[in-house]
């Protein structure tokens, strides 16, 4: 199910292994209804998410990017999520700065039991991605352009 | 008194003798733009030069100088690329001795050529209240300071070298710029995002690549582990293409993240004059507005990304 029927948007989502994976995992379990737009990513911990991983996309043509790992105090690996914190609110600065929205990019924290919570992020999620439309591209044309920008 | 530039010979000749090697600058190629001079033997101590000409960082030479016992002359924005080496370990102070300046200003040779229609025979420079003049060929020609300083220099945070171990001269404020040219961030800051993705669109279409503004930059201390060459991960590729290109920017800016203490040397190496501390700028005010930080201030602090608190005072969360 996409917000706008039919189209759906590029939204990647970089999780991790041990919290808000298995969270996702609990709402399709759950069969919550969620849209279909994302595409999930699964690393071990936020803290192996290297800012330049949501640059990437971005320039590959993902017309949003969401980051979600365990809740503050709650990391597997008991701080990965508090470096991922600080790199990421520095990233916020640099992604308007080149010219991509930043309602294109979010993190959070949802947990292995809250699936509620996961459908709730995704939606709203999706739903700001759409009132945003795709990402504006280069102008520039060239092979990678084109095969980006084919219907899926 | 001495001028500070004889004061700085006399401080490097007593100092010589006990360090391998000292950098400062000397009258090079480009009149408008010195030369980094590598002292070892004191009879070169007199072909010091020190002027608004000396725009290099010398600093970017210490991290391959690691080992040796070597005195660096230093603005007030080297110095703090000093600090911030020094917070990060890679060069060790009791191996560096300073010889700390009070700075006018670094004049861009670029815009002195284009503003001035100058570029070969300047024999002085001299900065004084909101001008700057230029000697050429027995005449003066005045420019003021926001057409001729590096745009850096405009938001100067201190032009004294405040980490040092000989300061020489008279301590002093930045230049003082009433007619600074708005800065490319604020102007960035202005445009709506799709025109803010062209503008780097266009630059970056500019862009040949050279890796000029990395070689430059004397936080880029990974030589030949940098990223922008790795293959796995590949991840700038070699489609010439603005993309790939803005990709090695944000490459650029994410590493210098937190460390960067905005010493322009990536802009004013760069041959396609790219306005590529821009993103670096970016990244620093929001650095001191979550983490109240300033790069290279500091000897004894820890860059933000290298740390972290449980609670985050300025951080705001988006509840969902
Ligand atoms: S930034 Fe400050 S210390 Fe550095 S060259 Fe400009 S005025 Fe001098
Ligand atoms: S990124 Fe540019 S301004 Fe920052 S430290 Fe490196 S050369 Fe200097
Ligand atoms: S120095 Fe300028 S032209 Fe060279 S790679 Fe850097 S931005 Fe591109």
């Amino acid at each position: 199910m996409s917000v706008i029927e039919g189209k759906e948007l590029r939204i990647i989502g970089f999780l991790c292994n041990w919290c808000s994976y298995a969270g996702a995992d609990t709402a399709g379990v759950g069969r919550f209804a969620q849209p279909t737009d994302l595409r999930i990513i699964k690393l071990p911990c936020t803290g192996r998410i290297n800012p330049l991983f949501v640059v990437r996309a971005f320039m590959n043509g993902a017309d949003g990017v969401l980051v979600s790992g365990c809740h503050p105090r709650d990391c597997h690996y008991s701080e990965g999520n508090f470096y991922a914190r600080r790199r990421l609110e520095v990233l916020k600065a640099l992604l308007p700065v080149l010219g991509i929205d930043p309602g294109r990019f979010e993190y959070t924290w949802v947990s292995a039991s809250e699936g509620q919570r996961w459908r709730t992020v995704v939606t709203s999620f999706t739903e700001q991605i759409h009132a945003l439309g795709p990402m504006p591209t280069f102008a520039a044309g060239t092979c990678l352009d084109a095969c980006l920008h084919q219907a899926f | 008194m001495a001028s500070p530039i004889e004061e700085l010979k006399t401080a490097i000749r007593q100092a010589l003798p006990d360090l391998d090697m000292v950098i400062a600058w000397t009258a090079g190629p480009d009149s408008l733009s010195h030369t980094p001079l590598f002292i070892t033997d004191a009879a070169d101590i007199e072909r010091i030069e020190w002027d608004s000409r000396c725009s290099q960082n010398l600093a970017g030479y210490l991290t391959s100088l690691r080992g040796k016992k070597v005195g660096i002359v230093a603005k007030g924005c080297d110095a703090r690329t000093i600090v911030e080496l020094l917070q990060e370990k890679l060069i060790d102070r009791e191996d560096v001795t300073i010889f700390g300046l009070h700075c006018q200003g670094a004049v861009d040779a670029r815009k002195v050529r284009t503003e001035l229609k100058v570029g070969r025979g300047v024999q002085g420079v001299t900065i004084d209240g909101g001008a700057a003049s230029f000697a050429v060929n027995g005449e003066t020609q005045t420019a003021r300071l926001g057409q001729v300083l590096q745009e850096k220099c405009f938001r100067c945070t201190g032009a004294d070298a405040e980490v040092c171990d000989h300061f020489i001269g008279e301590h002093g404020q930045p230049p003082q710029v009433d007619d600074a040219p708005v800065s490319t961030l604020d102007m960035l800051e202005a445009m709506g995002m799709e025109d803010r993705l062209h503008f780097w669109e266009d630059q970056m279409t500019k862009c040949i690549r050279c890796y000029a503004c990395r070689s430059a930059c004397p936080l880029c201390v990974c030589q030949d582990h940098c990223a922008a060459q790795s293959r796995d991960p590949h991840w700038v590729d070699q489609t010439d293409h603005p993309r790939e290109k803005l990709m090695f920017q944000a490459l650029h800016a994410l590493h210098t993240a937190g460390r960067c203490t905005e010493c322009g040397e990536c802009e004013r190496a760069c041959p396609m004059d790219l306005p590529i501390m821009t993103l670096k700028q970016a990244l620093n005010r929001q650095i001191k507005d979550i983490f109240d930080y300033q790069a290279g201030t500091d000897p004894d602090k820890t860059p933000p990304l290298f740390q972290f608190r449980e609670e985050e005072e300025h951080i705001k969360e988006r509840k969902w």
